[in-house]
């Protein structure tokens, strides 16, 4: 590939069409072989190997010590490429593993990540992205520190860069390690490491180049790995042919068997509750929108907070630094979206089905109503509750299963389907290929997004301005191993459960950087000054309240949980920025002429 | 083309910010407004609310963005300041 460069990025249909078909080739394979009796471990363990190698292998083969290789992959990768490495950076494993499931287990609430984490896009394209691949840096906190000039505010975007993708990072690191332990049938804690070391594989060598190919060879096994089991079921079980559009038939379905099952009627009993643990009964409908105030006040806040998140996280950001082009960086948000929703518009419809798998009696899958020993001996039901993702409580003793009998974790809605629609082993190794390639290819990002703030922010432009490329990138990838070695250890601790520290990050994000970022394009008054009283504000703002809410017992204000700090620390960090910009000095003519200059696509870029 | 007066750069950020502020309404009634309603949208025949979270916004999101993105093209062309 590295002798192919020239005619590379000409080439890059040809390139990932080729592996497309080499993919589905490969999953024919697994399926030949699991007819001719190749025990299903070793399918398992062929698929992750199968699909790690790869990505491994693209990572070694995009090596490079140019910089500019190095930080922004070179500035040429077309609009639909990054559109597709931008989908694989963003869906993480939460996205993958945890979504259907919550949509299934918290039912309409829930729904507001789905519009939170399209919507953010938006603000994406129109507000921030095409003006920051204007200007030309090559990390997030080289615009607020160029911007707004000096060291302490290039420190304090750092300092809240590190902190939101820290805690982003160690989740997937998680996820990583949850579905190779799962598929390689290895403890959690090894996993772990066996994850961190082929994320690093792919990005050491080549930084960001190597993290967009990889990423755009992830996204091809992670949407395959999405799509093909909930066709397949749809099809399967009669609902229809396209599950996106038959998903509506059914949630009017599912309204009569929640009136059948009592559904919100039959809660679990506290006993059944306390022997269950974390795992959860179905306690919600699956179209109660939001009636009163206060329901739609936390859809709005939790959208909010999510849709500023993504528009200021910056392993997103940075994803559009690497077109060739303002116009292709605004088209490139627009591609990456159009493959997210490909994910996303699918997993409302897979909660349904597996709903209707679950509860329709007229369906052979159907569980509840059934008797304790019939559902009990289940094949699927077995494997899940020796792992302790489901367990059947009779707490009436009557020997059927009732909706409130039933406990599971809500990742078994992704991880169990292929088992519960009865489809072949082969798509449950699929499907841990795609969750494991969702994990690597966000925690990819977030590593690399972390260590270049560091090597280009913090070493060369604070410490040692004077260090060579070469010193350079040698200190980015020892900062890559340091960084990923801790979010490994952090994982391994158990200490994160996936989607509370996910929802963390965007509002640490949010609180911190959002505000700084937007007014320094949209206002040419903001200056120093008020950048810092912004961020430094925000962020101590939003993690005190944090802090309060989720670890020192105080109730929320107005129902602002720990999902939704950033509702506290958003105002805190506009307000602050806008009166201390107005206290302070407007900024020297220098910097408002380079304001101005990112407002056109045209011309040179700023610095560089 | 690169070079421009600075009259045109003045136009050219005045439409910029229409555009952009006509995005951000449409922007805030997928992702608010419709929702505030979530309730009335449910009907008899139709998962109303389930439909607009579920599918509705998310769609209307990724058509908003290459709108946007083809109009400020086209206003970057007007003006002489595209790459």
């Amino acid at each position: 590939m590295l002798k192919l460069e020239g005619g590379f990025i000409q080439n890059l249909g040809r390139v990932y069409g080729l592996y497309t078909l080499g993919f589905l080739g490969f999953v024919i394979l697994m399926a030949i072989l699991e007819a001719a009796g190749v025990p299903n471990t070793i399918i398992g363990w062929l698929f992750v190997a199968f699909t790690v190698v790869i990505y491994a292998l693209i990572g070694v083969l995009s090596r490079t010590m140019d910089s500019g290789q190095y930080y922004v992959a070179g500035r040429e990768v077309p609009a639909v490429f990054n559109g597709m490495a931008t989908a694989a950076d963003w869906m993480s494993g939460a996205s993958f593993i945890a979504m259907a499931g919550g949509i299934y287990l918290k039912g309409y609430p829930y729904m507001a990540f789905l519009v939170g984490w399209t919507g953010g896009y938006v603000l994406v394209a129109s507000l921030i992205a095409p003006f920051l691949r204007k200007f030309g840096c090559y990390t997030v906190p080289d615009f607020i520190g160029t911007r707004y000039g000096g060291n302490l505010a290039r420190l304090c975007a750092v300092i809240i860069l590190v902190v939101a993708s820290f805690t982003y990072v160690t989740a997937q690191i998680t996820g990583t390690g949850i579905v190779a332990s799962r598929a390689l049938q290895i403890p959690f804690e090894l996993g772990v490491w066996i994850g961190l070391a082929g994320i690093l594989f792919c990005s050491m060598l080549g930084g960001m180049r190597a993290v967009t190919w990889t990423q755009v060879a992830q996204y091809i096994v992670l949407i395959i790995a999405y799509l093909i089991p909930v066709f397949w079921m749809s099809n399967k079980l009669g609902y229809g042919l396209i599950p996106h559009f038959a998903q509506f038939d059914a949630v009017s379905r599912v309204q009569e068997l929640e009136a059948l099952h009592g559904v919100k009627a039959l809660m679990p009993t506290a006993e059944a509750q306390a022997e269950a643990g974390s795992l959860a009964a179905l306690k919600v409908g699956i179209n109660d929108a939001s009636s009163t105030p206060m329901a739609k006040w936390k859809f709005y806040t939790l959208v909010l907070c999510m849709m500023a998140g993504t528009a200021s996280l910056p392993h997103v950001l940075m994803r559009y630094f690497t077109t060739a082009s303002v116009k292709a960086a605004r088209q490139s948000v627009g591609y990456s979206l159009l493959f997210i929703c490909l994910l996303y518009l699918t997993a409302p419809a897979l909660a349904t089905f597996t709903k209707l798998s679950l509860l329709d009696p007229n369906v052979a899958t159907s569980i509840i109503g059934k008797s304790v020993s019939e559902v009990s001996n289940l094949e699927w039901i077995q494997k899940w509750s020796s792992v302790n993702f489901l367990k059947i409580i009779d707490s009436n003793g009557d020997g059927l299963v009732q909706i409130n009998e039933f406990f599971m974790k809500g990742d078994i809605v992704v991880l169990a389907t292929p088992e519960m629609a009865g489809l072949p082993y082969v798509i449950s190794g699929l499907v841990a290929a795609g969750g494991l390639a969702a994990a690597m290819s966000t925690a990819d990002g977030l590593l690399l997004a972390i260590a270049n703030a560091l090597s280009h922010d913090l070493y060369y432009k604070i410490i040692d301005p004077k260090a060579d490329t070469k010193t350079r990138l040698i200190v980015a990838r020892v900062l890559l191993l340091v960084v990923g070695a801790a979010g490994a250890f952090v994982a391994s601790m158990g200490l994160t459960s996936i989607l509370g520290a996910v929802a963390w990050a965007f509002c640490f994000a949010n609180s911190g950087l959002f505000f700084p970022l937007v007014l320094g394009v949209w206002w040419k008054r903001a200056n120093r000054a008020g950048a810092i009283a912004g961020m430094v504000g925000g962020f101590l703002a939003g993690t005190i309240y944090l802090y309060q809410v989720q670890f020192n017992g105080m109730t929320p204000w107005l129902g602002l949980d720990g999902l939704r700090f950033g509702m506290i620390g958003m105002p805190v960090s506009l307000i602050l920025m806008i009166v201390v910009s107005l206290m302070t000095e407007e900024p020297d003519a220098e910097t408002q002429k380079m304001v101005e200059e990112i407002r056109v696509p045209s011309g040179k870029s700023v610095v560089e | 083309m690169s070079k421009s007066s600075s009259g045109d750069r003045e136009l050219h950020w005045q439409k910029t910010k229409t555009l952009t502020y006509v995005t951000l309404i449409i922007w805030y009634f997928f992702s608010f407004e419709i929702h505030l309603w979530g309730d009335a949208l449910n009907t008899a025949g139709f998962p109303g609310a389930y439909y607009m979270a579920g599918q509705g916004s998310q769609v209307a999101f990724a058509l908003l963005v290459f709108w946007f993105a083809s109009r400020q093209d086209k206003i970057d062309h007007e003006h002489g300041l595209a790459e």
